[in-house]
């Protein structure tokens, strides 16, 4: 049974807060009707949506100071005297900052931290490529026992968050988009760690997506249907342990597979994807939609987005082509 | 606390370090010895005269916490578990063998004793703050002992860990620093100067107190001595690393290094003698 409400005026109200806030807001929920949930941040309480956690509930609000190693390290003391300890910040500062505190605490001695990356992708914008989270999914991913959930909306963002507080275990939250970013849900739903949701049924192409990619993907996959493509599409939400169930189905339909994301197209989704069907017998055609291995240049979130290419009509095109050419 | 106040803490110090040497000498390969023997006393006095622990339970809510930040001082460390009851003292023969608990760096296993795994440097003091502060939240009367080298104090998370148990108040933790003056490269002065680790330590805002490592008395009394409300104590115990042992004391070659069949029997007459 959740402890929160799903109705269409908070999934809307969501959707205006953006992933930052609506985590700050879940969070505090969460925590006004459990003493053990602490939240902790390395100074950026009011960017991660946590300020009025920290005046309602000022001894369940931690802040480690600029100090994202130390943040990490305090939460495994904490978590391991009994205490659900939600640790946030940007996602470069938390993944590679914090990354070896990350290895230890979370990995190798399975503490009960959930990391939550804000901000991750394009969405820092002009704060530049020091701010993306462009590669934190890659260092994540290679280390064991983390559970890594990139939700696909502010809906998702709540589900994710509580899901993880109900869970004893280390996860990893990636938070993408921005306030006002298009919502995949409208209504509530049935949300399970671990277990992707296929979006839409098609016949001509699979589309693997997770967090702000998935509106996209959805976007595409209409203007696909508008020349005769059709395809499916799956919020692959959960990107460790990734959904062997929902991969199988998505092989025997025998059809190009295109995944999409708002991270390099190394160590990513993408990749997650790739390796699991290197080990089958049959080959796939896979391509990988991200950012490329680069540096590129600063702008705004649209721009990058556009510039990347991770815009519905751009991924149409580019799937349009790649099918032309085979 | 297992044994009466009379009994001589310096015999005690002495069995550690036959243990010591002999898991050294069984593994066959190199291990910590300096900073293993560094110390010993402060491991003893700890775990006889001041931590409230009891090994057949070893998750007792109400014990004291303690964390070998220095993870490569397991020498130092794993015998004394032993010794206070949490294992065998058999046990000690699996050190370094092939999937034992018991490797050259701490293994996370309550029901050994051993409260997290370290290894990686500058890790303990935040955790250790974690700790303490879990205690404060949750009004519990433990409190939380952390063991770091000087060497480690070159990490930067040290000095985070450090601001932040003063800023949140924790006068219920307390980190024992094994000053011995080398570290991995040598002595500490060619690599990375602490000589003023005092001032450094002060200048955190920590209670500083200083004494000589290997003397149980002042170990005792700097560990019990009434902490000053709201501030963290930070104990600078200058060591000797490889102490006890002529020819390993402030001898960085026994940093890590593997006893001959030669240097064992010698190393042993020389503690036995003592």
């Amino acid at each position: 049974m959740s402890a929160l409400v799903f109705s269409s005026d908070k999934i809307l109200q969501w959707g205006r807060l953006g992933p930052r806030a609506t985590y700050g807001q879940i969070l505090l929920t969460l925590a006004s009707q459990d003493s053990k949930i602490v939240a902790l941040s390395a100074d950026l309480g009011n960017s991660s949506g946590l300020d009025r956690m920290k005046s309602a509930l000022p001894s369940q609000f931690i802040n480690t100071g600029i100090a994202e190693q130390n943040m990490i390290g305090v939460a495994a003391g904490l978590a391991k005297e009994g205490f659900t300890v939600f640790a946030s910040s940007f996602a470069p500062f938390i993944s590679f900052r914090a990354g070896e505190q990350l290895r230890m605490n979370l990995g190798y001695m399975c503490h009960n931290i959930k990391a939550v990356g804000i901000g991750s992708g394009l969405s820092m914008g002009f704060l530049g490529n020091s701010h993306y989270g462009t590669e934190d999914l890659a260092v994540i991913r290679s280390i064991p026992n983390i559970t890594i959930v990139s939700p696909a909306d502010t809906t998702e963002v709540a589900k994710a968050v509580e899901a993880a507080s109900n869970s004893i275990g280390p996860f990893y939250i990636r938070l993408t988009g921005q306030p006002g970013s298009q919502l995949v849900n409208t209504d509530d739903y049935e949300f399970e760690v671990g277990k992707a949701i296929e979006l839409q049924d098609g016949d001509d192409v699979a589309l693997i997506a997770s967090g702000s990619m998935v509106a996209e993907a959805l976007n595409a996959a209409k203007l696909l249907e508008a020349i005769g493509i059709s395809a499916s599409v799956i919020n692959m939400h959960t990107i460790k342990p990734i959904d062997h169930e929902v991969l199988e189905k998505v092989a025997l339909r025998n059809v190009p597979i295109f995944t999409l994301e708002e991270h390099s197209i190394i160590g990513g989704l993408g990749s997650a994807v790739a390796e699991y069907f290197s080990s089958k017998k049959a080959s796939r055609s896979i391509t990988l939609i991200g950012i490329p291995d680069a540096y590129g240049e600063t702008g705004s979130y649209e721009f990058l987005l556009e510039k990347y290419g991770l815009r519905g009509e751009l991924i149409a095109n580019q799937i349009r082509l790649a099918l032309e050419k085979n | 606390m297992l044994i009466p106040e009379n009994e001589s803490l310096p015999s005690i110090a002495r069995e550690i370090r036959l243990n010591m040497l002999e898991m050294a000498y069984q593994c066959d390969g190199p291990a910590h010895l300096g900073g293993g023997l560094s110390m010993v006393e402060l491991m003893t006095t700890l775990y006889a005269r001041v931590l409230n622990f009891d090994p057949l339970n070893p998750d007792l809510s109400t014990r004291d916490r303690f964390i070998l930040s220095k993870g490569h001082g397991v020498l130092g460390y794993f015998p004394v578990l032993a010794q206070f009851g949490y294992f065998d003292k058999s046990l000690l023969k699996s050190f370094k063998v092939n999937g034992s608990d018991l490797v050259a760096h701490p293994v996370w296993k309550q029901e050994l004793g051993i409260e997290s795994s370290n290894g990686s440097l500058g890790h303990g003091l935040s955790m250790a703050a974690g700790i303490a502060l879990a205690a404060k939240l949750k009004s519990e009367k433990y409190k939380t002992f952390v063991l770091l080298g000087d060497g480690e104090c070159n990490e930067g998370s040290i000095w985070e860990a450090a601001m932040f148990a003063v800023q949140y108040k924790l006068d219920n933790l307390t980190a024992i620093i094994d000053w011995n003056g080398f570290q991995s490269d040598g002595p500490s002065e060619e690599v990375i100067d602490n000589r003023n680790l005092p001032d450094r330590w002060r200048g955190f805002g920590w209670n500083v107190i200083e004494i000589d490592g290997h003397d149980h008395e002042s170990i005792e009394n700097s560990l019990k001595q009434t902490t000053l409300p709201s501030i963290p104590k930070v104990i600078l115990a200058k060591t000797i690393k490889g102490r006890g042992i002529s020819f390993m004391e402030n001898n960085n070659a026994w940093h890590h290094n593997r006893l001959t069949k030669e240097s064992y029997l010698r190393a042993k007459l020389e503690v036995e003698a003592k």
